[in-house]
C-alpha cells in the first residue's frame, strides 16, 4: 500500500534514494542541502548501508564512486561551493564511466552567495564545469513529490548509462514542506553487468559497456587517462581518444527523446512557457487562476540532455517564455534549437516568480 | 604463486627510467602480497597521479587510477562499501603530502584499513623534477634552481600522530626490510602507512651530485638510522644527528579501526 505523508523536499530527496537501493551516502555538511546528510546518517546504518562525512566534497564524490565500482548504488548531495569542488572528480566519472547520483540543492552564487536562498544558477555548471567534452543526465524536481521520484529516477538513469547523474534541485524545493504520496515500491533498473570474456570498454548497441564489478575476478583497471576498450591507458593515439570521448557523448545525447521526461499543456497554444524546477509551480498557478488555452506549457523533468525535439510540439508556438531563477541558462539552449523569439525571464535574489509577475508579461503581449 | 604471477605481462614495457626505484617497491609489495596469500580476485589496488600511481596499471587485480592526491578517499569509499576487499594504496611524496595532504591526515584519522605505500622519491618526477614538500632543504629542482627553502615534511611522524595503526620508513635499498614492513602493515588492522624512499636518478639525482643511479642507491643506504638507535642514543643522552633519516617501525597498535571486515 502506498502511503500519504507531510514531508520536507530534502527528505523526501533521501527516501527516494533509499527506496531505489541507495546503500551508501558519503557527504559534508553544506546549507542548503545539509538535511539529506543527515537523514541518511540516521536511516543508512539501519539498512544494512554505509554513511561516511567525509573531510570535504572533493572527498565525498571521490568515496561515492570507489563505492560504486563494489556494485552499490551510492549518491552525494551536496550546495553551489560543493559542487564546484566536486568538478574534478565528476569528469573522473564520466571518463571512467563510473554510475553514481550527485543531488545539488542549488543556493545563490558565485562563491559563498547566498547560502539559505534559492537559485539555479548551476545548470551550466552541472553540464559543462568538468573539463573536457562530455554529456550529463540532468533532473529537475519541482515539487517534494518530484524530489523523491526524480532521486529514485536518477539511481536507474546512472546505473543504464554508466554516468554521473544529477538531481538539480534548489533551496526552494529542498525546504518545502507538502503532501507526498510514497509508492509501494520504486521502479529498479540496474547495471548490466559485463559477461566475461568480453572487454571492460567496449560500448554495446547502446554505447553502454558491462560493468565490471570489484571482486568478481574481472582483474578490471580503471584509469582516468584515455584509455583502449581494455582499459589500459593510451593518451596519445587520437584515434583512440576521439572515439572514447565521441561515445561518452553520443552514448547519452542519442537517447535523450528515449529518456526525455515532461508534461506539456495546451500544445495548440500560441505563447508557451518552457520551465523545469521551481518556476513550474508559479506557471502552474497562472494557468490554474485563469485558464487559456492560447498559453501553453512545457514542463522539463530531465533539463539534459536538453530535449529538443520538444519544442516543436506546440506547432502555433509564436514565442517562448522562460522564467529561471538564474540569468537565463537553459534560455540560452532553447534559443539555439527555435527561431522564434525567446523571451527569458530571469530572477535572482533567491525569491522566486510570482504567478502575478508571469501574469502581467503575458497581458503585455502583443 | 610467486610475486611475478601478479603483473600483468601484457602492459610491459614499463614507463619507468632505467634505474628508478619504483620497481622495487612494487616488487616488495607484491611479495608482501603473496606473502598474506590473499587471491587476485580479492585484492584491488588504487592510485592517485605520479610515477608511483602508475603501480596499479601494472596488476592483475582490479584496480582504480584515480586522480592527484584523492586515491585515499576514493579507496575509503571502496573498504567501506565492500570491506571484503583487500585494499592497498600506492601514492608518491607529491600526491600524498601537497594535494592529498588533507586526505592523508583524515585516513589516518579515521584508521580505515587501507595498506598504504607511498614512494617518496623527494621531488615531482613525471612532470620533470618540481620540487615537493619532501624535497630537502638546500635541494635543487626545477622549481627550486637555488635549493629548496621549506622544511620537508616527516610523513611518518605525520602518520603517527594522525592516529594510523602501523606505520613504518624504509628505503628501495632496504629490499627485506622494506618487504617485512609492507606485511607487518597488511596484517595489522586499520590505516597502516609505509614509506619508502626511492631513488630517482632522472628528476632528482642528477640535478644534486647523485649522477649515477648507485650514487643515490649509496645515499639511502648510509644517509638513514634506526629508529633503535636513535633510542639507544636518546637513552644515553648522546646527540641525535639531524642529517639521518630515521627508519625502521614507528609505530605499531590495535586502536580501533573503521572498514576492518568482521
Amino acid at each position: 500500500m502506498s502511503k500519504i505523508e507531510f514531508m520536507q523536499g530534502n527528505t523526501a530527496c533521501a527516501e527516494g534514494a533509499l527506496a531505489a537501493g541507495c546503500r551508501f551516502f558519503g557527504g559534508y555538511p553544506i546549507t542548503p542541502s545539509t538535511e539529506i546528510a543527515e537523514h541518511m546518517a540516521r536511516r543508512l546504518p539501519k539498512t544494512d548501508g554505509v554513511f561516511v562525512q567525509m573531510e570535504d566534497e572533493i572527498a565525498s564524490i571521490a568515496a561515492v564512486i570507489g563505492a560504486s565500482w563494489t556494485g552499490a548504488r551510492a549518491m552525494t548531495a551536496t550546495s553551489g561551493p560543493g559542487f564546484s569542488l566536486m568538478m574534478e572528480n565528476i569528469g573522473y566519472a564520466v571518463m571512467t564511466e563510473t554510475p553514481c547520483v550527485i543531488v545539488n540543492i542549488q543556493r545563490g552564487g558565485p562563491s559563498t552567495g547566498q547560502p539559505t536562498m534559492g537559485a539555479q544558477g548551476d545548470m551550466l555548471q552541472c553540464r559543462f564545469g568538468s573539463h573536457g567534452d562530455y554529456s550529463t543526465i540532468a533532473l529537475s524536481p519541482s515539487s517534494v513529490q518530484e524530489m523523491y521520484d526524480l532521486t529514485a529516477k536518477a539511481f536507474n538513469l546512472a546505473d543504464r548509462f554508466r554516468v554521473p547523474v544529477f538531481v538539480m534541485s534548489d533551496e526552494v524545493i529542498g525546504h518545502t514542506r507538502e503532501r507526498i504520496t510514497i509508492p509501494d515500491r520504486v521502479e529498479i533498473v540496474t547495471r548490466r553487468p559485463l559477461e566475461k570474456g568480453t572487454l571492460p570498454f567496449r560500448g554495446g548497441d547502446d554505447g553502454v559497456p558491462g560493468f565490471p564489478e570489484f571482486g568478481m575476478g574481472h582483474g578490471v583497471h580503471v584509469t582516468g587517462l584515455t584509455h583502449d576498450e581494455r582499459g589500459y591507458p593510451e593518451a596519445t593515439d587520437p584515434h583512440v581518444h576521439a572515439a572514447l570521448v565521441q561515445r561518452l557523448v553520443s552514448k547519452v545525447e542519442s537517447a535523450r527523446h528515449d529518456i526525455a521526461d515532461y508534461e506539456v499543456v495546451n500544445p495548440d497554444a500560441e505563447t508557451v512557457f518552457v520551465t523545469y524546477g521551481p518556476p513550474t509551480r508559479s506557471v502552474k498557478q497562472v494557468m490554474h487562476d485563469q485558464p487559456d488555452e492560447g498559453v501553453g506549457h512545457l514542463h522539463l523533468r530531465i533539463v539534459w540532455p536538453f530535449p529538443e525535439r520538444l519544442l516543436r510540439l506546440f506547432t502555433n508556438a509564436k514565442t517562448f517564455i522562460v522564467p529561471e531563477m538564474n540569468m537565463g541558462q537553459v534560455a540560452r539552449e532553447v534559443e539555439r534549437h527555435t527561431d522564434l523569439p525567446v523571451i527569458s525571464v530571469p530572477k535572482l535574489g533567491g525569491e522566486l516568480h510570482t504567478p502575478g509577475e508571469l501574469r502581467t508579461l503575458l497581458e503585455a503581449r502583443p | 604463486m610467486s610475486f611475478e604471477d601478479w603483473f600483468r605481462e601484457d602492459r610491459l614495457p614499463h614507463i619507468y627510467c632505467t634505474g628508478c626505484g619504483n620497481g622495487t617497491v612494487i616488487n616488495c609489495t607484491l611479495e608482501a602480497v603473496e606473502q598474506m596469500g590473499w587471491a587476485v580476485d580479492d585484492t584491488v589496488f588504487i592510485s592517485g597521479i605520479g610515477c608511483s600511481s602508475r603501480a596499479p596499471g601494472y596488476i592483475k587485480t582490479d584496480s582504480l587510477h584515480t586522480t592527484h592526491g584523492r586515491a585515499l578517499a576514493f579507496a575509503t569509499g571502496v573498504k567501506l562499501a565492500n570491506p571484503r576487499l583487500h585494499v592497498v594504496v600506492f601514492t608518491g611524496d607529491g600526491d600524498l603530502a601537497a594535494i592529498g595532504g588533507n586526505h592523508f591526515i583524515h585516513a589516518c584519522r579515521r584508521n580505515i584499513d587501507l595498506t598504504v605505500v607511498c614512494m617518496n622519491n623527494m621531488i615531482y618526477g613525471m612532470t620533470g623534477g618540481q620540487g615537493s614538500p619532501c624535497t630537502p632543504v638546500g635541494a635543487i629542482s626545477t622549481t627550486t634552481p637555488y635549493g629548496a627553502a621549506e622544511p620537508a615534511f616527516d610523513l611518518s611522524e605525520l602518520a603517527v600522530t594522525a592516529g594510523a595503526n602501523y606505520v613504518a620508513r624504509w628505503t628501495s635499498y632496504h629490499v627485506r626490510e622494506l618487504t617485512k614492513a609492507v606485511q607487518a602493515g597488511l596484517e595489522t588492522p586499520g590505516f597502516s602507512f609505509i614509506e619508502a624512499l626511492t631513488q630517482c636518478p632522472t628528476a632528482y639525482g642528477r640535478r644534486n651530485k647523485l649522477r649515477q643511479v648507485s650514487d643515490m642507491i649509496q645515499y639511502l643506504r648510509t644517509n638513514v638510522i634506526m629508529v633503535q638507535k636513535i633510542q639507544r642514543m636518546r637513552e644515553r643522552g648522546e646527540p641525535i644527528p639531524d642529517d639521518k633519516i630515521p627508519v625502521g617501525e614507528f609505530v605499531r597498535r590495535n586502536r580501533p579501526a573503521m572498514g576492518v571486515q568482521k
